[in-house]
C-alpha cells in the first residue's frame, strides 16, 4: 500500500513540476510529462521495472481519448471525411510501411522482420499528436483534420496488423527461442477471449454482434439511462456511469479480439448527438488527461540509456531517418492532396514520428517471434525516441512555418463555420429560449446548456442543439466550447448560481462578453458586481411594454407614449446607475443597505416628479422634441433680414 | 367621386393648435382616408405592403404637417424613402402612382411675407418643396400647389384656424368630385386664392 502511494506520489510530483515548466516555456505538456519521465526513470532512478506494467493502464488514456474524439465526431462529419480517411491515411500506412520495410530488406533482415518493422514504424503516435493539436487549438485546422484522418486510419490498421504478424513467425528465431526455453507466443494482449476457440465464422458472427451492440445500446439504451442517473442529481453517479461506459466497451471490444481504442471511438460516435455528450466529455476529460500524462511520463521513464550509449549512433541515425522518411511521405500525401502551405507543413510535421501502437506491435512481434529480441530495444529506442522529439518538431512549425505563412494572411484558408466565435446560452427556460430564438433565426451558432432534462428534451424536439450539464462547473463550459465563444447568455433559474457563473466566466474567460438576466434588483447588482457586461432585469422591458400599453388604451397619442416610455427608461437607468454605487457602499452583511432604501425613496420621488413636470409644463424634459417656437417669434427676425439685405 | 388619402405626420399632436383641427375635420369627412403616420408607426417600421395598397387604393394623395426646417416632418421623408420603391413607384414598371395627384396641406410658423426672394426666408414655398415636386413628377403623379397657412403660430388668437378649417374642406370636396382647375393648380403658388376664388364664384 505504501509502495504503491509512494510511486503514485513520485510520478504525480513530477509530473506537478515538469508539465507547468515545460508548458511555461512553450514546449507543450507531453514534453512536459516526457521530460518527469526521464528524470524519474534514467536519470534520478525513483521507478523501475513497473513502468512497464504501469504503461499498459495508461494506455487507457489513449482509449479515453478516442472515445472524446469520437464525441466531437458525428456520424455526418465521418462520413464526410471518408476520403481523406481512406485516401490519406491508406496510402499513409501502406506506402511507409512498404518503404521501411525494404530498407529493412537492404540491412539484410528476413522478409518477415522486414515486414514487421514497416508496419511498427508506419504508425504514429496518436497520444501525442492528438494532445497537442488540441493544446494549439489546430485540430479544427485543415491540416489538423487531415493528421486526425491518418491517424484514426492507423489505429484500426492495428487490428488486421495484429492479426498478420502472428503468421509471419521466422523459423529460426523460433527454434532459438525453443532452445532458450522460451514459451511460445503470447497472442492477443487480452489474456482472456471469447472468440479464441470458436470458428472462424460464429466468431465473424460475434464481433458483429458486438459492434451491434455497442451502435444500438449507444442509441437507444443510453438515454434512459442517463437521464435515470441525471435525475438522481448526483454528480459522482454521472462520473460513474461514463467511466463505466468506456471501460465496459473497451472490454466487450477486447474480448472479441477488437481495439478497444476503436471500439469507444465509435460508442464516442454514437453519442456524439446526444443530449448528454458535453457532460460525458466534461467527465471523461479529467481521466483521460491523467492517464495520458501517465503513459508519457512511462515512456520518457523507459528509455534505456544503456541501450542508448552502446549504439548512440545506430539510434540517432534510426530516429532521425525514420522521421525525415515519414516527413518526406507525408509531404508528398499532403501535396497529392492538396493540403497546402502551412497546413501541408503542419499535416507533414505532426506526423512524422512513431508512436504508441509500435510499442504494442513490437512487443507482440517479438512475442510472436517475428523480430529477434536483440534488435527489439533498439527499434523500441526509435520509436521512444521520435516520439521525444515530436514536441520539437511542433515547437518548429510554430517559430519557423507559421511566420512565414502568416506574411501573406489573405491567402490563408476561411475558417470553417463551427470556428466562428459562438454564443453560449445557459439555461433555456422561457427568458433563455426567446433570446436563443432570436439569435439562431439570425443564423448564430448557440450552444445551448441546462440541467433540465425535461427542458432539453423539449428543445431537442423543436431541434435546438442543446444538451444536459451544470453550466456552474467550468470545465463543462470548457467542453462546450468557451474558448472561442464570443458571448455568454446566463439565463438560468438559480439565483445564485448564475451568479456563480459569471464570476467564473469573467475569471477564467476575461475576453469572453457576459450577458446575464436579472430577477430583481438585488440580484442585478450582485451580477453587475460579478462583471457581467451587460444585465436586464427579466421583468423591466415586458412591464414596460405594458405600460406603454396602458398610456395608449387610455387615449394617448401612440407616439406620446412611445417617448414618455423612452424618458422613463433613460431616468430609470440612471436611478439603477446610482442605486448600484449606493449598494456597492454598503456595509458587510446587509443585503441591501441602509443607504440604498433611502436612495431608492428619493430618486424614486425624484422620477415621479420629474414626469409630472413634463406633463404639466409642455416644455419639459420628455417633451424637449418638436416643441414649436413661441408665439410671437416671427417678429426676431424682421430686422434681422433688413440687416441682412441692406448688408448685402 | 375621387378617392383622397390624407398621410398626417405630426410629431406632438397634443401641442398642435392648427394641424390637430385639420386632421379632425379631414376624419370626420366621409369618403377620405386619413392615417396618422407617428400613430400608426410610434417606431418608424413603416408597414411598406399596406401603405402601397393604400396609395393604389385612392387617386389623391396628400401630405399633412407642419412645416418643420422647410420641409416635412421625419416620418413623411421615412415613408417617402421605404414606400416609393423601384417598381412600384418609378422605373420601367413603377406605374402604381401614375397620373394621381399629390399635394401638400401645410402650416408654417413664418408669415407670407417672409417667404419671398427678398423676405427673411428667402424662397417661396413653391421653391422650397422642389424635392417633393420632383418627387411626384419622378413617379408620374400631378403635383399642384400647397394649399397652406402661414403664421401658424398666432393663427388661433387671430381666429384664423377655423376658416382655414373651412377652406380645406371645400378644398376636399372639390378634389373628390375633381371640379379643381388642375392646370392651373398646377401653376399658381398656393391653392388658397384659388378655392376663395372658386367659393365666390360658385357657391355649391
Ligand atoms: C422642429 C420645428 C421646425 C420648424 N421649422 C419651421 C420652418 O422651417 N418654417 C416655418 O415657417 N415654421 C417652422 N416651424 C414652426 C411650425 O411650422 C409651427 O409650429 C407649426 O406649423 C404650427 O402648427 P401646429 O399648431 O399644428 O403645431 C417649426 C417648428 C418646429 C417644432
Amino acid at each position: 500500500m505504501t509502495d504503491t502511494l509512494l510511486s503514485a506520489f513520485i510520478y504525480l510530483a513530477a509530473a506537478v513540476v515538469a508539465v507547468p515548466l515545460a508548458t511555461r516555456l512553450g514546449l507543450g505538456s507531453v514534453l512536459g510529462y516526457l521530460m518527469a519521465g526521464v528524470a524519474i526513470g534514467p536519470v534520478l532512478g525513483l521507478v523501475g521495472d513497473e513502468t512497464n506494467e504501469l504503461q499498459h493502464y495508461a494506455e487507457f488514456g489513449v482509449v479515453m481519448m478516442l472515445f472524446l474524439v469520437g464525441l466531437e465526431l458525428e456520424p455526418r462529419m465521418l462520413w464526410s471525411m471518408r476520403d481523406r480517411l481512406l485516401g490519406l491515411g491508406g496510402l499513409q500506412v501502406s506506402i511507409t510501411a512498404t518503404v521501411v520495410a525494404a530498407i529493412a530488406l537492404g540491412f539484410g533482415l528476413g522478409w518477415q522482420t522486414a515486414i514487421a518493422i514497416g508496419f511498427i514504424l508506419s504508425l504514429s503516435s496518436t497520444a501525442i499528436v492528438l494532445q497537442t493539436l488540441q493544446e494549439k487549438g489546430l485540430a479544427s485546422t485543415s491540416g489538423g483534420r487531415s493528421a486526425f484522418s491518418v491517424l484514426l486510419f492507423q489505429d484500426i490498421a492495428v487490428i488486421p496488423m495484429l492479426a498478420v504478424i502472428p503468421l509471419l513467425a521466422v523459423p529460426e528465431i523460433l527454434a532459438a527461442a525453443d532452445a532458450a526455453g522460451g514459451h511460445g507466443a503470447d497472442t492477443g494482449h487480452g489474456s482472456s477471449s471469447l472468440v479464441a476457440h470458436l470458428e472462424p465464422w460464429t466468431t465473424a458472427l460475434v464481433v458483429l454482434a458486438s459492434i451491434a451492440a455497442v451502435v444500438l445500446g449507444g442509441h437507444f439504451l443510453s438515454r434512459p439511462l442517463f437521464r435515470l442517473v441525471a435525475a438522481s442529481g448526483l454528480r459522482e453517479a454521472f462520473t460513474a456511469v461514463a467511466l463505466t461506459l468506456v471501460v465496459g466497451v473497451a472490454v466487450l471490444m477486447m474480448l472479441v479480439g477488437l481495439s478497444p481504442a476503436l471500439g469507444t471511438f465509435l460508442a464516442g460516435v454514437v453519442l456524439a448527438n446526444s443530449e448528454f455528450r458535453h457532460e460525458l466529455e466534461t467527465d471523461i476529460e479529467p481521466f483521460k488527461g491523467l492517464l495520458l500524462g501517465l503513459f508519457f511520463i512511462t515512456v520518457g521513464a523507459g528509455i534505456r540509456f544503456e541501450v542508448l550509449f552502446d549504439n548512440a549512433m545506430l539510434v540517432l541515425a534510426g530516429t532521425v531517418g525514420v522521421m525525415v522518411l515519414k516527413a518526406a511521405i507525408l509531404f508528398g500525401l499532403a501535396i497529392a492532396f492538396r493540403v497546402r502551405r502551412s497546413e501541408g507543413w503542419l499535416f507533414t510535421l505532426s506526423l512524422a514520428q512513431a508512436g504508441e501502437f509500435g510499442f504494442v506491435l513490437l512487443g507482440f512481434a517479438v512475442g510472436s517471434r517475428v523480430v529477434p529480441p536483440e534488435i527489439a530495444p533498439i527499434l523500441a529506442l526509435v520509436v521512444g525516441l521520435s516520439m521525444f522529439l515530436t514536441p520539437l518538431l511542433f515547437i518548429a512549425f510554430d517559430r519557423v512555418v507559421v511566420p512565414r505563412y502568416t506574411q501573406d494572411a489573405e491567402e490563408r484558408e476561411a475558417d470553417s463555420i463551427d470556428d466562428r466565435g459562438k454564443v453560449i446560452i445557459a439555461g433555456i427556460g422561457r427568458f433563455g429560449q426567446i433570446a436563443n430564438r432570436l439569435l439562431r433565426a439570425n443564423g448564430v451558432e448557440t450552444v445551448v446548456l441546462d440541467r433540465q432534462v425535461a427542458q432539453i428534451e423539449d428543445m431537442r424536439a423543436v431541434e435546438v442543439r442543446s444538451w444536459f450539464g451544470d453550466a456552474t462547473r467550468p470545465d463543462l463550459l470548457h467542453t462546450a466550447g468557451i474558448d472561442d465563444a464570443a458571448l455568454v447568455i446566463v439565463a438560468i433559474d438559480e439565483r445564485d448560481q448564475a451568479v456563480e457563473i459569471v464570476e467564473n466566466v469573467k475569471r477564467r474567460h476575461p475576453h469572453v462578453r457576459v450577458l446575464a438576466r436579472a430577477f430583481d434588483r438585488g440580484h442585478d447588482y450582485q451580477l453587475r458586481e460579478a462583471g457581467a457586461d451587460y444585465t436586464v432585469r427579466e421583468t423591466f422591458y415586458s412591464a414596460l411594454e405594458l405600460g406603454t400599453r396602458a398610456l395608449r388604451e387610455l387615449g394617448m397619442h401612440p407616439f406620446r407614449a412611445r417617448n414618455l416610455r423612452s424618458t422613463f427608461e433613460a431616468a430609470e437607468n440612471e436611478v439603477r446607475d446610482a442605486l448600484y454605487a449606493a449598494w456597492q457602499r454598503r456595509p458587510d452583511g446587509e443585503r441591501m443597505g441602509r443607504d440604498h432604501h433611502e436612495l431608492f425613496m428619493q430618486l424614486d420621488a425624484a422620477m415621479a416628479e420629474a414626469m409630472q413636470r413634463d406633463r404639466d409644463d409642455r416644455h419639459s424634459r420628455a417633451e424637449r422634441g418638436w416643441t414649436p417656437p413661441p408665439k410671437g417669434y416671427t417678429s426676431e427676425f424682421r430686422t434681422d433680414s433688413a440687416g441682412r439685405e441692406s448688408d448685402s | 367621386m375621387k378617392r383622397v388619402l390624407v398621410l398626417f405626420a405630426h410629431p406632438s399632436i397634443d401641442r398642435s393648435e392648427v394641424n390637430v383641427e385639420l386632421l379632425r375635420a379631414s376624419r370626420d369627412h366621409e369618403g377620405v382616408t386619413v392615417v396618422d403616420l407617428y400613430a400608426e408607426y410610434p417606431d418608424y417600421r413603416i408597414d411598406i405592403d399596406r401603405e402601397q395598397e393604400r396609395l393604389r387604393d385612392h387617386d389623391v394623395v396628400v401630405f399633412m404637417s407642419p412645416l418643420y426646417w422647410y420641409s416635412t416632418p421625419a416620418i413623411l421623408k421615412e415613408w417617402q424613402d421605404l414606400v416609393l420603391e423601384y417598381g412600384f413607384a418609378y422605373g420601367h414598371e413603377g406605374t402604381a402612382l401614375r397620373d394621381k395627384l399629390l399635394l401638400c396641406a401645410l402650416t408654417a410658423g413664418g408669415p407670407e411675407k417672409a417667404y419671398r426672394t427678398e423676405g427673411f426666408n428667402h424662397y417661396t414655398i413653391r421653391e422650397l418643396l422642389r424635392p417633393i415636386e420632383q418627387t411626384a413628377t419622378m413617379c408620374g403623379m400631378r403635383f399642384v400647389a400647397p394649399f397652406i397657412l402661414f403664421s401658424a403660430r398666432t393663427a388661433h388668437e387671430e381666429s384664423r384656424v377655423r376658416s382655414h378649417v373651412a377652406d380645406w374642406v371645400r378644398l376636399i370636396e372639390a378634389l373628390q368630385r375633381d371640379t379643381l382647375d388642375l392646370e392651373a393648380a398646377a401653376r399658381a403658388p398656393t391653392l388658397n386664392p384659388m378655392i376663395d376664388a372658386r367659393d365666390a364664384g360658385d357657391p355649391a
